[in-house]
């Protein structure tokens, strides 16, 4: 959209291959269709049914039971996204850019192989071509992967309640999906290799699995699937990663979160001499986003040592066709990019986690501010006294200035945005300690 | 002969407790006077000032009872089966609420006697600049005497005594906060076929000067299913951005909460049902109107708690318009040794935070051999109003009038919580906008945004605008998605291009 308003010839080609169980969705990638959007919008619908108990406290009174209807909230969140994906074909339209629902892959040089759903194929050739495949889920590679388990992917249009459900994995995506199935009633265990949230805070990770946990959600810690089977009710079999030992497990579903992989294997990368990490799939790229074949660029989920983000995504994408079109020379800013892992226990984060500032400054160079703090909302119904937890850590030998700010509680993207822009103008602790707090907040406590 | 006291402070509030407090952690010798006089309908409550007991903690929490009203609305479209009827009960919540406010009482006292303060519940007034007369409700007295003394006493809600039966028969927030049943009678909340005949206040804000509060107020009992209405003589939320306060207005009425704009009562009687007549007169047509209703809630400013002070005796110089105490930037009074903090001082403004912030800041000051003063400036504050406002800095007008409209730039934006897109709420006034310097780097000026959790939001840039942050800065900031705070970095229509603001997609 960017390009077509420097009136360059545009066209993007979009196609969803099925998953293994047949779903498929419409523009707008993964964020729109099968991640951040639905995710949030059903985090939304487990955090109201919190809300539901707390207002008792509050003095409103209803019936006692109350239950959740899958179906309904579904159906919402599905037309919701319905609209986006009409929005973005609308909106592309309006900006003159060509739209295809087919699949592309280079042939040759300049030129791109696009095949719609029916088979058909057309040829076109343009200047330059921008990479922006992203990724999906992976499988295990286990007997009854594909047959019997679900990913994200398909999770959100699940046309049946998933009932009694087990998570393997324990990415961010595995955490938030098994946090608002519980918070929406179900009975949810989530089996763990080794350890939460790999590459986050370890502090802040172990604190998340510690409030699910209290929270009635089980962990399975240690396991890895190797069987599942019988249609119906599901039946898993997992082996111990540190011993010989095996246990067997029932459920209606079985959701893997175990990571993502790059779509590049497949759209003719060597006919045109684009390099790929072989191991992961994912495309180098320099810092202006060109693969190592000149007129063709990337951005996205797919290059290779890049945060796997929406906003990174397109900042990047924007700030790319403007030094392409309109002459500007400004870079994507891949550092103190914040981000919010939307478990039941939200977590905000920019810049170091305490292991990478220890890692990289040194312990005696760095110095951390901590608090626990109790959400005023949290007292009347007297719920998780000294849970949330707030730590700013700051580098001792640059005038303290805050390279690591993380928040643990409710809206932590909301409060995390406005200290991620603070940390973009090289804010320090003094300047901290001087801003007033705004009263009864959460985010005070970091003041 | 010597002082008893290195530090005594009069008022056991937001800033005299930190004041206290931060003077005792250097080892000095500290006392606090607190008293609460009661209200004219005989409300009084413990230690800890109007923020703890009846500002900003039981507000919030009424607020947020009315938000889980909303949530309670939103539930169902996310495929919670609640059935109908759903009611509110206020002697739950007021319950809840009071306990609550009972325990930071308690808190208050202990953190006192840990920090070796010593608690006088008593009325203080000045007898010399350095002894104080403390009065006991039974009448007792007890002279103190103190090298340096802070005054701290806030502020109490003002009556309009001039309107016959207002203070008799209305309330004010002291009051509201502490009533054992409704003030009104609950309305069910899903019942289309009742009539809302019942249950009805008045918040009234005569001159502004405590416009947030009646706003507020009127914001969660509409929330909590209580008919009411809000009488407002001229403009909403003085002070503020003005675009912003009638966004907030706008959407209260959207709401349900009713408004008699450019009305002023007249007399308030007591009929024989109990309930009250207010008789009020319509600026605008000129006529004259009357309505009953269960409570009057009176939200028409505050007074500086002053009177009994006898600061006359002393010579501490207050401002003849406002009657609170006129300071320095160093938070003293025109009588050396002297001082006074938070809501009670001339030209601060009324907020917890200011308060305690500068009653640290001066204890360290006088005992700590520290000579930070402090900082007023682009103080963030926040609005608990349905729709909530939070914002730092200047308003579109401040900054037009010192730099001229030439010189600014607005950057703003309308967009949609994703939260509001499957609950189908009007989101008409989520709203954010961005004030820059139009030069070169584009500092920030002030930044607004009305929305959900608006001070979570506005907090980060807050501190961000305390370094100076620009515009490009900003917007090198990637967002959170999804967010509503990402939204403020990626502002980008001006109102100078008259360009469609509304956020389009993702």
């Amino acid at each position: 959209q960017e390009a077509a308003k420097y009136e360059k010839k545009v066209m993007v080609l979009d196609f969803v291959t099925p998953t293994p169980l047949g779903n498929s969705w419409g523009l707008g990638g993964t964020c729109v269709n099968v991640g951040c959007i639905p995710k949030k919008l059903m985090h939304q619908a487990a955090l109201l049914g919190q809300a539901l108990q707390d207002s008792r406290k509050y003095g409103w009174q209803f019936t006692e039971e109350v239950k959740h209807n899958w179906m309904t909230m579904t159906e919402s969140v599905q037309n919701y996204i319905g609209s986006l994906n009409w929005g973005y074909r609308v909106s592309l339209r309006e900006k003159n850019v060509t739209y295809e629902n087919a699949y592309g892959e280079f042939v040759g040089p300049h030129t791109i192989k696009a095949t719609n759903k029916r088979g058909i194929e057309k040829l076109y050739t343009a200047e330059r071509f921008l990479i922006a495949t992203g990724e999906r889920p992976r499988y295990l590679g286990i007997p009854g992967d594909k047959e019997y388990c679900i990913s994200s992917d398909d999770l959100f249009s699940l046309p049946y309640c998933p009932g009694k459900t087990l998570v393997v994995g324990a990415s961010y995506v595995a955490l938030e999906c098994a946090g608002f199935l519980a918070g929406l009633g179900l009975d949810v265990t989530v089996m763990v290799r080794s350890i939460l949230l790999r590459g986050f805070d370890q502090d802040i990770a172990n604190k998340i699995g510690e409030y699910m946990e209290e929270h009635g959600i089980n962990f399975i810690r240690g396991f890895v699937p190797i069987k599942e089977g019988t249609p119906g009710r599901l039946k898993v079999t997992a082996k111990s990663t540190t011993g010989n030992q095996v246990i067997e497990g029932e459920y209606n579903t079985v959701l893997l979160a175990i990571g993502r992989d790059a779509c590049t294997r497949k759209i003719g990368l060597d006919k045109v001499g684009v390099k790929i990490n072989e191991r992961t799939g994912k495309i180098p790229v320099n810092d202006e986003e060109q693969t190592n074949v000149p007129y063709i660029y990337a951005v996205g989920d797919i290059l290779q040592d890049k945060l796997e983000l929406t906003p990174v995504a397109i900042q990047a994408g924007r700030l790319l066709v403007q030094r392409l079109y309109a002459g500007a020379t400004g870079k994507c800013d891949y550092l103190n990019v914040p981000t919010t892992v939307f478990t039941p226990l939200e977590y905000g984060a920019c810049g170091y986690s305490e292991e990478t500032a220890v890692e990289k400054f040194g312990e005696e160079n760095i110095e951390v501010y901590h608090s626990h703090f109790w959400p005023l909302e949290w007292t009347v119904p007297s719920r998780d006294n000294n849970k949330c937890y707030a730590k700013i850590i700051c580098n001792i030998q640059d005038k303290e200035r805050i390279i690591g700010f993380h928040v643990l509680g409710p809206n932590a993207g909301e409060i995390t945005q406005g200290f991620a822009a603070a940390m973009k103008c090289g804010v320090t602790k003094e300047q901290l300690d001087s801003t007033v707090g705004i009263h009864p907040v959460c985010a005070e406590v970091c003041t | 002969g010597k002082n008893e006291y290195d530090l005594l402070v009069i008022g056991g509030g937001s800033g005299g407790l930190a004041c206290a407090k931060e003077a005792a952690q250097f080892g000095r010798k500290v006392a606090v006077l607190d008293y609460v006089d009661p209200s004219p309908q005989g409300t009084k409550w413990g230690l800890g000032g109007t923020c703890v007991n009846v500002g900003c903690i039981p507000k919030k929490l009424m607020h947020q009872a009315a938000l889980l009203g909303n949530a309670l609305k939103d539930a169902q479209h996310y495929g919670w089966n609640i059935s109908q009827p759903v009611h509110h009960t206020w002697s739950v919540m007021a319950q809840a609420v009071q306990n609550y406010v009972k325990s930071l009482n308690w808190g208050h006292r202990v953190q006192l006697q840990d920090k070796k303060v010593k608690y006088f519940h008593m009325k203080g007034s000045f007898s010399d600049p350095h002894t104080i007369r403390g009065l006991t409700k039974a009448g007792k007295e007890t002279i103190v005497t103190a090298e340096n003394i802070v005054i701290a006493t806030g502020g109490r809600p003002k009556y309009p005594t001039h309107i016959a039966g207002a203070l008799e028969y209305g309330i004010t927030s002291d009051d509201l906060f502490w009533l054992k049943e409704s003030p009104g009678k609950t309305l069910p909340v899903y019942c289309p076929f009742i009539l809302h005949l019942s249950g009805l206040i008045v918040c009234i804000s005569l001159t502004d000067t405590s416009p947030d509060v009646s706003l507020e107020c009127a914001g969660f009992l509409t929330g909590i299913g209580l008919d009411t209405t809000v009488m407002m003589r001229s403009i909403p939320l003085r002070g503020f951005d003005q675009q912003m306060a009638s966004l907030v207005t706008e959407h209260m009425e959207s709401y349900g909460t009713k408004f008699l704009k450019r009305c002023f009562p007249t007399k308030v009687e007591k009929l024989e049902s109990n309930r009250l007549q207010v008789t009020w007169k319509n600026t605008d047509l000129g006529t004259e109107e009357g309505d009953s209703f269960d409570t009057v809630m009176w939200a028409v400013g505050r007074a500086p708690d002053t009177e009994t002070l006898n600061l006359e005796t002393v010579g501490v110089k207050t401002n003849s318009e406002t009657g609170k105490i006129i300071v320095d930037a160093s938070e003293a009074t025109s009588v050396p040794h002297i001082y006074a903090v938070g809501d009670i001082t001339e030209g601060r403004p009324e907020l917890t935070p200011t308060a305690i912030a500068a009653g640290k800041l001066l204890a360290r000051r006088l005992f700590g051999q520290s000579s930070e003063l402090m900082d007023y400036d682009n103080v963030p504050t926040t609005v608990f109003t349905p729709l909530e406002y939070g914002c730092v800095g200047l308003s579109e007008e401040a900054a037009v009038q010192r730099y001229g409209s030439d010189n600014i730039e607005v950057y703003h934006a309308y967009y949609k919580p994703l939260e509001f897109t499957v609950a189908e709420r009007d989101a008409t006034q989520c709203y954010m906008k961005m004030v820059c310097l139009r030069e070169r780097e584009q500092r920030i000026l002030g930044l607004h945004f009305i929305g959900p959790n608006a001070g979570e939001v506005i907090q980060g840039f807050a501190l961000g605008i305390k370094c100076g942050a620009t515009y490009r800065q900003l917007m090198k900031t990637v967002g959170i998605h999804p967010t509503c705070a990402e939204e403020i970095t990626k502002l980008h229509i001006t109102k100078r291009s008259g360009l469609d603001a509304t956020v389009t997609g993702c």
